[in-house]
This record gives structure tokens, C-alpha cells and sequence, in this order.
């Protein structure tokens, strides 16, 4: 067996990455009519806004990026995708100042109680954390905070 | 208070928590991360980061305004593999760093170094056929950044990377060779092992330096995953 080589260490994004990283309406994947507004928040152990994030959002050949403000606050404009082998759903990929390594996450949808409930990767998380998973309808969009810490932490991946 | 959680498959990953990383305390995470199996992730492809423009010229940070920037020109390259240590081709590259003084473009820097008009410190490029990538930039300042009484960071260039994969998607920062300020560095240090925080020091390279112009840096990166090799049934 050959030996492979060690993957190169993970570091900080580091707070100063806003004039580099974001680009021109990165956080709109999509601008047709069944496109959705996803909106949310990014919240450290205090419950304190994370105002110097970067939230990155892919799936079905989509890719958005966006920095959150000082409320910690992100969007994305996304097309949901088609189920497959799993529910519908987004990756997420959190960066940020204090996160030494990036965190994985992923955005279920709330009208999908039947893909969800039989869809193998939620079914891996302890079900009283699976709701940190879902997003939620608020009118026309939907709303997917992040919490790094607390009571609610989000549901995080190692790949 | 956190936590560590373990994660011992990484051996030369940094852990979430590093408390003498003072922003770790409250950002990283506490709860046991949820494991997937290797092939459900290696089915889907990663982000389709194409959408980022990448313009002729942004691998040249220092031809991005009417004159050249202050400080030591460099170039830094390297090659960029998978795990099987197959070349990563036509993968994004994303670099940013602090100018020879020390100061960040970003307005969220308020370090009282001065600004360069010639210099922005952000660029982009794709690998070549053969995973290469090669920057032209100047080297950067180290700064004071108040995690600790009398803390300084290192000199370093921000890298961003994708791959083919979720898994392969990678922000790290590398560092230059000789620098004293890496001893005291809680980021660089909060890697565990020797092995892993050389693995983001550059390497003096005379092959890429061009005489009587710009100092060469080599530094190749391995990404997670592999690609190149069929996988098992």
C-alpha cells in the first residue's frame, strides 16, 4: 500500500476575509420565479450575533456565498432542490473567526415531513436535534438560524 | 464552559476548542459532530464555485492598480493534490493577506499601519492541468491582533480552496519559513503535531525565484479525498 499524504491543515478564516471572499451577488444562486429566500442568523455560545462570518450555501449545481452583517445576519436566493437518494436539502459550510476548522451543516425543508422522516442522514441525529435541521416557514421565506453553542446547537457534520 | 470533542481520525487538524485561541470559547461547537459514512458524502459532487469570477490577471496582486505595491515581491506556487497525491486540476484558489506593513484592506482593520494605494491583497486563480497554481503578490507584514497581551501573528497569506467535493473544501492560511513568530502563534500552534503545522510553512525555492526580481515561495497543498482512483463497489 502506498502511503498517502497528510491532508493539509485546516486554519481560520480570520476576521479580515470581507474585501476578498464575497462577489458580486454571491448570495443569489437563482432569480427565477420559484426561487426561495432563505434567511438566518449566526450565533455564538452567548446567543451573541457572529458578525464577521461567512455562510456558503451549495447543492443541485448551485453555489452562494455570503458574509454575515452585524447582526450576524445572511440570505441566499436558491432554487430548493429535487429529492434523490435523500430528503431535499442544502450544504451549508460555515467559516468565521474562532472556527479553527470550518463546520458542515444542512437546510431540510419544512413541507418534506415524509422525505425527511425516512432520509438517512437525519435519521443518523439524535431526534431531539433533528429540528436544528429544518428550517422554518415564515411567510415567504424560510428561516434557518445557526447556533454554534447552547442549548439548541445546531446539528454539525464531520465528512 | 465547552468541551473538547474529540476527534482523533485528524490528527493533524486543530481542534474547535483551543482556548488560548481566545475566539474559539464561544464559537466552537460542543457537541459531538454526526459522522457519515465515507460514500454517502463521495456521491455528491461539491459546490459548483464557478459562479466566482476569475479574471486574467487576478493571480498578480501586485498589477492591480496604476503603480506597484511597497515590500519584497514574491512568488508563491505550488501544486495541489488529493490524498492518493493525484494532481487537483482546474480547482478555485483564492488568496488574501495584510500588505508589507501589516494592514489589511478590510475596514474592519483598524491596526495603525498604513494602507498601500498600490495594493489590495486579494487574488484568485484556477490549477492547470497539472494542479499548479502560482501567485505573484509582496510579502506580507506581521500585526498585533489583541488575543493576548503583546500578540502578534505571524506572516501569512490566506488560501481558500474547493476540490471536487464537500469534503474537499479547505481555508487554511500558510506561513514563511524562518519566521519566530510562529513559536507564539495560539492559531499555528493550536495544530497538535509538528508534522501538520510544517505542512503550512512555505519552502524557499530558488527554481521559482526569478532573478533580479522576485524571491520564489513554494508551498503544495493536499486536499481531502481522493479522485483520481475508482472507488470500491
Amino acid at each position: 500500500m502506498s502511503k498517502h499524504p497528510v491532508p493539509t491543515p485546516s486554519q481560520t478564516v480570520g476576521p479580515f476575509f470581507g474585501y476578498a471572499l464575497p462577489f458580486e451577488d454571491g448570495h443569489d444562486a437563482a432569480s427565477s420565479q420559484e426561487a426561495l429566500r432563505i434567511e438566518g442568523q449566526l450565533l455564538d455560545g452567548a446567543g451573541e450575533p457572529v458578525p464577521d462570518g461567512l455562510v456558503e450555501l451549495s447543492g443541485a449545481q448551485q453555489f452562494a456565498r455570503c458574509r454575515t452583517d452585524t447582526e450576524g445576519a445572511f440570505h441566499f436566493t436558491v432554487v430548493k432542490p429535487a429529492a434523490g437518494v435523500e430528503a431535499p436539502h442544502l450544504d451549508v459550510t460555515i467559516f468565521a473567526r474562532g472556527l479553527l476548522r470550518h463546520l458542515t451543516t444542512r437546510i431540510y425543508f419544512p413541507d418534506e415531513e415524509t422525505a425527511n422522516a425516512s432520509d438517512r442522514v437525519l435519521n443518523l441525529v439524535d431526534p431531539a436535534r433533528r429540528d436544528t435541521l429544518i428550517a422554518h416557514s415564515e411567510g415567504q421565506l424560510l428561516r434557518f438560524d445557526i447556533r454554534l453553542q447552547g442549548e439548541s446547537e445546531t446539528v454539525f457534520f464531520a465528512l | 464552559m465547552p468541551v473538547k470533542v474529540s476527534d482523533s481520525h485528524r490528527d493533524s487538524e486543530p481542534p474547535y476548542l483551543h482556548p488560548d485561541y481566545r475566539s474559539t470559547v464561544r464559537r466552537a461547537p460542543t457537541r459531538e459532530l454526526v459522522r457519515l459514512p465515507p460514500e454517502w458524502f463521495h456521491e455528491l459532487p461539491g459546490p459548483a464555485f464557478g459562479r466566482v469570477p476569475v479574471l486574467a490577471g487576478d493571480a498578480d496582486l501586485t498589477r492591480q492598480h496604476d503603480g506597484e505595491p511597497l515590500g519584497e515581491r514574491i512568488v508563491v506556487s505550488g501544486r495541489v493534490v488529493d490524498s492518493d497525491g493525484q494532481p487537483v486540476r482546474h480547482t478555485l484558489v483564492e488568496v488574501w493577506q495584510a500588505n508589507a506593513a501589516g494592514r489589511y484592506v478590510d475596514p474592519e482593520d483598524d491596526h495603525p499601519a498604513p494602507l498601500d494605494p498600490n495594493f489590495t491583497g486579494a487574488g484568485r486563480c484556477l490549477t492547470d492541468g497539472e494542479g499548479r497554481y502560482r501567485f505573484v503578490t509582496v510579502k506580507p507584514g506581521a500585526y498585533p491582533w489583541r488575543n493576548h497581551e503583546n500578540a502578534w501573528r505571524p506572516a501569512h497569506i490566506h488560501f481558500s480552496l474547493f476540490g471536487p467535493s464537500l469534503e474537499s473544501r479547505l481555508v487554511t492560511q500558510m506561513y514563511f519559513p524562518g519566521d519566530p513568530l510562529m513559536a507564539f502563534d495560539p492559531i499555528l500552534q493550536s495544530i497538535p503535531d509538528q508534522r501538520g503545522r510544517d505542512l503550512l510553512v512555505a519552502a524557499l525555492d530558488l527554481e521559482l525565484t526569478e532573478p533580479e526580481w522576485a524571491l520564489g515561495y513554494r508551498w503544495d497543498i493536499t486536499l481531502r479525498g481522493r479522485y483520481a482512483t475508482p472507488r470500491e463497489a
